[in-house]
């Protein structure tokens, strides 16, 4: 049996590992419920955004443009959506299993990399484009703005023939979905995010009389990069909301684990001191009678 | 009868509702031109050009400086989804005056690496900005 003075030494370090993961739980909640209210407002303007699209392609259905077709040669760029922490559960192990075992397993990819933990697993086996860690810290439009135009840049030059966005999609505070999405070219009435189904407001002649101007071919140049932006910025607003729930989860779960190891090593001292008082009074009543 | 004339305005940031409700006009600048709009216009998208945002309300009348985004007009809604947007009280003027500036003098010592195209927006920017406050 261990000694008293061993089971204790663990169980004063196991109580203060729980103390961290208390606070990083509180921590975790508090900061949820920001990245919730971010990710909620923002939604108004990608469902917005996403119907006006929609609805431009779904009357062009036959145009040949640049943003519509997969580019010829180069490479297929995925932009990926981690944290900059671990401690989150399966939250970045997740988005980077969506990669290497995903449909684009063994492909040529090159990554644009948000967030260190996606990068760190990733550089191994493909070539890190670039890196924009810092942004998921705060995610802000300007960001996403500067990111789009790189990746756009990249496909205008013909480096890149597709673009591909992982991040994770925020269902509610205990369901976390990871998602894979195609930015580039645009596919009608794909996968869209979360918000995504239409606005539902209008009506169906709303849509048959719209007018664009300029043309269509000049509004889808001057859209799909705002397009394509807002997916982005949506990618990053609901993959901070969901880190954070992926954390609060894991923090709890190691608290509460931590409670069940300090109940058994309590279990374990009492029973180490009973055996320890019992020992010295045998042994006193017994050097008592060798005396008497 | 005034009351007639009113439509939705709703104005959609990617991070918050900017502004929504019951105006008799909008003006604002698109990539064909100025336009304003009033209660009954054909359905139609227009992409933004940087600008100035005006707002007619029933009573007063409402500026914003308006900078990247697109609008979607309908007959009786008229929703825009801004990327930049500001009203007055927002705009640092120090800054907007600097970087005017700044794309002035770009824009004089032209060089063949020099984006013109991007000075150019920063230019309007800063235009429509300083035109706000005043």
């Amino acid at each position: 049996m261990a000694s008293m003075r061993d089971i204790k030494r663990r169980k004063s370090s196991i109580q203060s590992t729980q103390q961290i993961t208390k606070a990083m739980k509180l921590v975790s909640t508090v900061k949820l419920q920001r990245a919730k209210q971010n990710a909620e407002k923002s939604n108004d303007y990608f469902r917005c955004m996403y119907s006006t699209v929609q609805s431009i392609l779904a009357r062009t259905k036959n145009l040949d443009h640049r943003f519509l077709k997969a580019g010829e040669g180069g490479k297929k760029a995925v932009i990926v959506i981690t944290s900059n922490r671990g401690l989150a559960g399966g939250y970045n192990s997740n988005v980077i299993k969506l990669i290497t075992h995903g449909e684009l397993k063994d492909q040529d990819l090159c990554i644009y990399a948000i967030g260190k933990k996606g990068k760190d697993a990733l550089q191994k086996s493909y070539e890190i484009r670039a890196d924009y860690s810092d942004v998921i810290e705060e995610p802000v439009y300007a960001d996403a703005m500067a990111i789009s135009k790189e990746v756009l840049e990249g496909f205008a030059k013909g480096e890149i023939s597709e673009i591909y966005l992982a991040y994770t999609g925020f269902k509610n505070t205990v369901v976390h979905v990871p998602t894979l999405l195609k930015l580039l070219p645009v596919e009608v009435n794909g996968s869209v995010p979360e918000g995504g189904e239409g606005s539902g407001e209008e009506t169906p002649m709303d849509k048959a009389l719209m007018n664009f101007e300029p043309e269509d071919e000049e509004a889808l140049n001057l859209l799909i990069p705002k397009y394509i932006t807002s997916l982005i910025y949506g990618g990053m607003v609901e993959s901070v909301a969901s880190e954070n729930g992926a954390r609060m989860q894991a923090m709890d779960s190691a608290t509460s684990n931590a409670e069940d190891m300090i109940n058994g090593l309590t279990l374990l001292y009492n029973r180490a001191r009973q055996g320890s008082i019992t020992q010295e009074l045998t042994e006193i009543i017994a050097g008592a009678n060798a005396i008497s | 009868m005034a009351d007639q004339n009113l439509f939705t305005l709703k104005i959609v940031t990617p991070d918050r509702v900017f502004y929504q409700g019951e105006v008799s006009m909008v003006e604002f600048n698109t990539t064909e031109g100025e336009i304003g709009v009033l209660k009954g216009h054909v359905p139609t998208t227009v992409i933004i050009s940087p600008g100035i945002l005006t707002i007619t309300e029933a009573e007063e009348t409402k500026e914003a400086a308006l900078h990247a985004g697109f609008a979607e007009i309908l007959q009786n809604e008229v929703v825009i989804l801004a990327e930049i947007i500001e009203w007055p009280e927002e705009i640092d003027e120090e800054r907007a005056k600097h970087a005017r500036e700044r794309a002035e003098e770009r824009l004089r010592t032209k060089t063949p690496e020099t984006d013109i195209l991007r000075a150019e927006t920063a230019l309007q920017r800063a235009m429509a900005r300083i035109h706000v406050i005043k």
